[in-house]
């Protein structure tokens, strides 16, 4: 049985006055122990609300969640505020994209990580202040004796991140969650980091999802990814066989309009065109019909299904790439 | 309308340009307790009809480079030279003219646009500035082209800037830069606040208007692969130095710089393939202060090929290695050849109330 198992999970904004926003529509898909599934997309393709509706953290008013997220044999969706405050933290740990604003700035590092520890563990301060040097150890933070006692803003972006990992980890979660984890870093900051990532992945056996924009991080970490558009998957494949054969035209232009280290200078890149703006509902269609190369009238008359491909993922399309052309 | 004489060679040189802000502190009276060494002696030259891209981190002094450039801060020694004029001499009047000539697109569309003011407002308040917009007519022509050069229907004159995606804010910003018809443009960050599908649509455009009006371009960007693709030559910059310059193909072919390499070897590939076959030179530690960068190299603190000899004492100068390639190393040579094999380094601790956050985006402002 998967670890968790999100089943048709849709997230609809409403607001008084205005039309309700459906931001993430029927998504659906599942996490084994120890294995790394990317969502990917753009900027307002629901995958950051995804994320925050598996963890129950999206506010109650104004958003309607519908669907399943089983958790070991649990709905969390169904759960009490009180039980899914249980979970959250001890068996979901969660990375967040900008360490600075999810520290809080005016508590040493040191009570931030046994704070955890306390409330899920039930140490006291003494003990789990010990257990925060190892973990702050674990993480690969110089000196950890000295961090304990120092506050956000006296250590750089790379450790904070770190810090939050840390405190991620402390509770040996069955789940991680990481919304764009190395988005606000350096490169070589990045690099640190997905190192780290991977290697307590193996370590510990916890699950992680990993939500980006960047295909190249997702290109060395996943083993499964989901490429989201307009709050829909469209595309599920293996690693290897998305970035080798994307189905998708989305996927497939994404893929070409990414600038590569490795590939000739002065090409010209394949853009996709138009924006997120000119999406249509994807009640009358498919929502990404009207940038795409490969439409067919099929497109606009309802929403394209889900369907298994040959080779093991999934598809929403009605007139994919073939599978010939490849990534230059 | 470009009024220089048909002049090959450099249209900017940069001569050992020196930024430093002084880091003030005290209640009544201001005293400067220490500098910020953003820009530390840089020295470059981009040739007319070229891209010159610069890449580093966060606070490597990129962006203030680029400032110093236009003067937007005063660089505090050093010379820019711009087409045969000494830009720092310039006083008032002649330096505002002279303003014209360069323009800027700055990375964040949303806020480097008024938002009370239409497109046209915007555009057109470059052109009164400097007297270009006495005939209406003509006025309204250059408008509707700098327009249609980036790709924006004419109807998007009388819209203001909320109106309008990430991409094509971007895009105004642009024609607002082309519409004075410069002969430089320094973009800062122009596509990193956008999504890849547009940044795609941006990267095209650059290129496109470069090649119809023969622009040069001096694009400053943290992403590499972007740099790469849009440079005819990257300068690395690191804390406040270049360390490494060489033509894109060769500096991609062979990064020689140990941070270049470092650097090169970071930046994801969307393949599979490649990352799981690639190896890492991952550096320990983060980016020391540039209020009190490491003596000697700049970099040796993390460096995994540093020597115990030289490398901590004399700062190397950026120097010829092969043709057109230059290199800030004083092993440059024996790292090629393999002769110093990289060790491990232990990271360093950095204290970022002491200068810049390396959180922070590249700006650095004197602290008040």
């Amino acid at each position: 049985m998967s670890l968790l198992d999100v089943r048709d999970l849709s997230v609809v904004f409403q607001r008084r006055g205005e039309r309700p926003f459906t931001a993430v529509d029927k998504v659906s898909f599942s996490v084994e122990p120890g294995q790394t599934v990317g969502l990917v997309g753009e900027s307002g393709c629901g995958k950051s609300v995804t994320s925050l509706a598996i963890m129950g953290l999206l506010p109650r008013r104004g958003n309607k969640v519908t669907g399943e997220v089983n958790f070991d044999g649990a709905d969390l969706l169904k759960l009490r505020p009180d039980d899914m405050r249980d979970r959250r933290g001890r068996d979901i740990g969660m990375i967040f994209q900008d360490p600075l604003s999810s520290l809080n700035p005016v508590v040493p590092i040191g009570v931030q990580v046994a704070e955890v520890l306390e409330r899920h563990r039930g140490m006291d301060r003494k003990v789990a202040m010990k257990e925060a040097r190892e973990l702050l150890d674990a993480v690969g933070i110089p000196d950890p004796m000295r961090r304990l006692k120092e506050y956000p803003h006296q250590i750089s972006g790379g450790m904070r991140q770190r810090a939050l990992i840390a405190i991620a980890l402390a509770c040996k979660p069955r789940l991680l969650i990481a919304d764009e984890p190395t988005t606000a870093l350096d490169v070589t900051i990045q690099a640190q980091i997905l190192t780290l990532l991977k290697q307590l992945v193996d370590e510990t056996g916890t699950a992680l999802i990993m939500i980006t924009h960047d295909l190249g991080v997702v290109a060395g970490l996943c083993d499964t990814v989901n490429v989201l558009y307009g709050g829909k998957v469209v595309e599920r494949a293996e690693r290897h066989e998305l970035f080798a054969r994307p189905r998708h035209p989305y996927t497939h232009g994404l893929l070409n309009s990414v600038p590569r280290l490795d590939s000739p200078r002065g090409e010209r890149l394949h853009a996709i065109r138009g924006s997120v703006a000119d999406n249509i509902p994807w009640v009358e269609g498919c929502a990404f019909a009207p940038r795409c190369d490969n439409v067919v009238d099929a497109c606009l008359e309802g929403t394209p299904p889900l369907e298994p491909t040959a080779t093991g993922g999934d598809l929403r399309c009605n007139n994919p790439v073939s599978e010939e052309v490849a990534v230059p | 309308m470009t009024e220089s004489t048909e002049r090959t060679g450099p249209l900017v040189e940069l001569r050992d340009v020196k930024v430093h802000f002084p880091i003030k502190s005290g209640v009544l009276f201001d005293r400067t307790v220490g500098h910020v060494y953003a820009v530390d002696g840089v020295s470059l030259s981009i040739n007319k009809g070229e891209t010159y891209g610069l890449v580093g981190e966060s606070g490597c002094g990129k962006s203030t480079l680029g400032r110093g450039l236009l003067r937007l801060v005063e660089p505090t020694d050093g010379e820019v030279v711009f087409d045969g004029t000494d830009v720092r001499a310039l006083k008032g009047e002649a330096m505002r003219k002279m303003r014209r000539r360069i323009q800027m697109i700055f990375q964040d569309p949303l806020s480097s646009l008024d938002p009370r003011q239409s497109v046209e407002s915007l555009l057109v308040e470059g052109l009164k500035a400097h007297g270009l917009a006495k005939d209406k007519a003509a006025t309204a022509k250059r408008l509707r082209e700098a327009l249609a050069a980036v790709g924006l229907p004419a109807s998007a004159l009388s819209k203001y800037p909320h109106e309008f995606s990430g991409g094509q804010r971007q895009r105004i910003g642009i024609a607002r830069a082309l519409v004075l018809d410069p002969d430089l443009i320094v973009a800062d960050e122009p596509v990193s606040a956008l999504d890849v599908s547009i940044q795609a649509q941006v990267i095209n455009l650059l290129e496109e208007l470069q090649n119809e009006h023969g622009l040069t371009y001096l694009i400053i960007a943290h992403d590499l692969a972007v740099v790469r693709h849009i440079a005819d030559t990257v300068g690395v910059m690191y804390l406040g130095g270049l360390v490494e310059e060489a033509s894109s193909d060769d500096l991609y072919r062979e990064p020689m710089h140990p941070y270049t390499k470092a650097l090169m070897s970071a930046v994801p590939v969307p393949d599979p393939q490649v990352e799981d076959r690639r190896e890492r030179i991952l550096l320990a530690g983060d980016l020391p202060s540039p209020t009190n960068p490491p003596a000697g190299c700049r970099f040796h603190t993390r460096c995994p090929w540093a020597q115990p000899t030289r490398c901590a004492e004399e700062r190397p100068a950026l120097r010829q290695v092969l043709d057109g390639h230059r290199v800030a190393c004083h092993y440059a040579e024996d790292i090629a050849a393999g002769r110093i094999r990289p060790h491990e380094v232990e990271p360093e601790l950095v204290r970022p109330d002491d200068g810049a956050a390396p959180g922070d985006t590249g700006e650095l402002i004197p602290t008040p």
